[in-house]
């Protein structure tokens, strides 16, 4: 892979967070570190269970490979190895590897002396993911709370135990998620057309920079967030998408047993309404 | 350099745990309990808030049984007149029942003289049909064994007395009427719902499924069994899917579970991936659409308005009036056998009575047409 010229300046030693020299080099472009070794085992192990896991299954149909929990009768111990201790130990692996990649980042943030802005925002993804076969799952007392590893299965998983709470978009977190999702995908659909549309000016003109940017939007609709603050509001929107997905599924069972609608009923039920 | 303490990346992610706090703020403590209810993994669990079910529990334990009758050979419709439907039940039979009935129906403050008989009878003439309470009763008993004898499929094995439904109410504290709604803001469909209304579990669905799925065969289903029907979605369509998942909220409610509890979610209408559950729910659809017409309806000519709803028609039954927030009524408490005069009951376990019936009813979409519309997926065996 080539190698821009002002590169390798970039490429020091150090900064590392454990191990001191140890695997602080290079493998072409991708800098390894102790965490890219930790990673590769952790990603490669978890992978090979997985694989195991399908060849003690009934398919190889790629839909329908489907790696299950235990049953809740375990409890928060560990299963035997057909009956749900390959999800435990996969899901040890996946989290090893998530962590990994996190930690490698900051020994890259730090090399580079930059912010730690990057692993934050990763963190937040590995976050919402651990709740759901972590937190939730102890909150309630079985691993068999996690959800499945399967293409298919994983989305049976999502529909039954949302109509267990009969109507899951009543759930007010959901709906935080869901709005911030959204959000997500409108901030990000105008600021990549609008930095797309300065960039690509018609045949002859120059390139335009952000005082036409931020011209387009005080035109459009009065005001513009500006160059930097448009990364800010991204990441805010993309992190608290993440947190609230997480938060909508940790209280479903551990914080709330009823059908959603029905939480909504502090609200008639304030005393201010007679 | 200026500094406040009210900068954007303080406040927000403050304004976040705020939030985060007044979501769980409204909410239940953990744990709860819960129930793995179908294969691991692919959530088929259902949850209680044990200390919300304690209250449930006590709301749903049964009353003593009267005490034994002596048994003996003369029958009460040989002692007493105008016995339609316990005339041939032993006397001593005959009287006990009558206590119970008097202890599970009439309040104690409609009792007089520590006697709670009249709040049907006439005292001056005990066989006299001159209160409507009495001819109310004689329907009801005759309900209550139709409940018991025919539809063993839907209450076997337990099965129901006077005491399910009443709990020492004159009227069961869980009975509907058709709620004619507030004028309408908006014409059409959307005027049925968007209410507040615990009928469908607090959802903006219609909010009176009952009228329109127990008075009357409506087809319960969500999904027309062929893609892009030119006659279905005139009974089946999205629109009426709504109004299905509507009795649906009910019905749960009504049971204090989740809709796992009968469905796969995976595919609602496939009977071969619901559980047995289904099925029962199914004739008791069936069951409480037959009481309301045959035993309660009938009765309204003789009901003064008090006894009716607001559009003067009866108080009829549904899941709830049974159920009470449990999935099985005073939790199986098996209550009728203690008064086999009102049985006797049809079990369908002990007959071994197929309930072929469910895959071929004709006037529900959902089973005329069951075929299996999804792969058996991780039903079984699968890791």
């Amino acid at each position: 892979m080539a190698m821009l010229s002002f590169e390798r300046k970039y490429r020091v030693r150090g900064g590392t967070l454990i191990g001191g020299d140890l695997f602080d080099f290079w493998a072409g472009p991708i800098y390894v570190g102790f965490f890219g070794v930790t990673g590769i085992f952790c990603a490669v192990l978890g992978t090979l269970l997985f694989v195991w896991g399908a060849a003690m299954g009934p398919t190889w149909n790629l839909w329908q490979i489907s790696i299950a929990p235990p049953d809740l009768s375990y409890g928060l111990g560990m299963a035997p190895m057909a009956k749900g201790g390959l999800w435990q130990i996969i899901t040890m692996c996946a989290i090893g590897a998530f962590v990994s990649w996190a930690l490698r980042e900051v020994e890259i943030c730090r090399k580079l002396g930059i912010g730690f802005h990057v692993p934050v925002a990763f963190s937040v993804a590995i976050f919402a993911y651990v709740t759901l076969v972590v937190f939730r799952p102890i909150l309630l007392g079985a691993w068999g709370h996690g959800f499945p590893y399967g293409i298919l299965s994983h989305l049976d998983w999502v529909s039954n135990t949302g109509y267990q709470f009969l109507h899951f978009h009543y759930n007010p977190a959901h709906m935080l998620a869901i709005a911030f999702f959204f959000t997500n995908a409108l901030a990000l659909s105008m600021h990549g057309s609008l930095i797309l549309s300065v960039v690509n000016p018609p045949k002859g003109e120059e390139v335009k920079t952000s005082e036409h940017e931020n011209t387009f939007f005080r035109d459009e609709v009065g005001y513009s967030i500006g160059a930097l603050a448009i990364h800010r509001l991204g990441l805010f929107l993309a992190l608290s998408a993440a947190f609230w997905s997480a938060v909508c599924i940790v209280i479903s069972g551990p914080f709330w047993t009823r059908g959603w609608p029905e939480w909504w009923t502090w609200w008639p039920n304030l005393p201010i309404f007679g | 350099m200026r500094t406040t303490f009210f900068s954007t990346h303080k406040v927000l992610p403050l304004a976040a745990v705020g939030l985060a706090l007044v979501v769980v703020g409204g909410c239940e403590r953990p744990p709860p309990q819960s129930t793995q209810l179908g294969y691991r993994g692919v959530g088929q669990n259902a949850f209680v808030n044990p200390r919300f079910f304690a209250a449930r529990v006590a709301a749903n334990v049964a009353p003593e049984p009267q005490p034994a009758a002596v048994p003996v050979a003369v029958t009460a419709g040989s002692v007493y007149k105008n016995l339609q439907v316990l005339g041939d039940v032993p006397i001593t039979e005959f009287t006990r029942l009558m206590l119970a009935i008097t202890e599970w129906v009439v309040p104690r403050d409609q009792w007089v003289d520590g006697q709670g008989c009249v709040y049907c009878h006439d005292i001056a003439a005990m066989e006299a049909d001159t209160k409507y309470q009495k001819v109310v009763a004689r329907s009801m008993l005759h309900m209550t064994q139709r409940a018991n004898r025919s539809w063993g499929a839907h209450v076997a094995p337990s099965g129901v007395t006077c005491y399910t439904c009443h709990r020492g109410n004159a009227i069961p504290k869980y009975v509907w009427t058709t709620n004619p709604g507030e004028k309408p803001r908006a014409s059409g469909y959307a005027g049925l719902q968007n209410r507040l209304s615990p009928v469908p579990a607090f959802s903006s669905l219609p909010y009176d499924p009952l009228t329109t799925y127990f008075d009357k065969d409506t087809a319960i289903a969500i999904t027309p069994t062929k893609a892009m029907a030119p006659v279905e979605p005139k009974t089946v369509n999205t629109m009426r899917g709504e109004g299905t998942y509507a009795l649906m909220m009910y019905i749960s409610k009504s049971l204090g579970v989740g809709c796992n509890h009968c469905h796969n979610s995976r595919q609602f209408a496939d009977w071969a991936q619901s559980s047995p559950q289904r099925v029962k729910a199914w004739y008791a659809i069936r069951m409480v659409r037959e009481a309301n017409k045959e035993f309660v309806m009938p009765l309204n000519p003789i009901l003064p308005a008090a006894r009716k709803g607001p559009l003067g028609d009866p108080m009829r039954i549904a899941c709830e009036t049974c159920h009470q927030g449990v999935n099985k009524p005073l939790l199986a408490a098996p209550m009728l056998k203690d008064y086999p005069e009102l049985g006797p009951l049809n079990d369908p376990a002990v007959e071994a009575a197929a309930p072929a019936t469910v895959q071929t009813g004709v006037d529900d979409g959902a089973a005329t047409d069951a075929k299996v519309t999804g792969q058996p997926g991780t039903a079984a065996g699968v890791m």
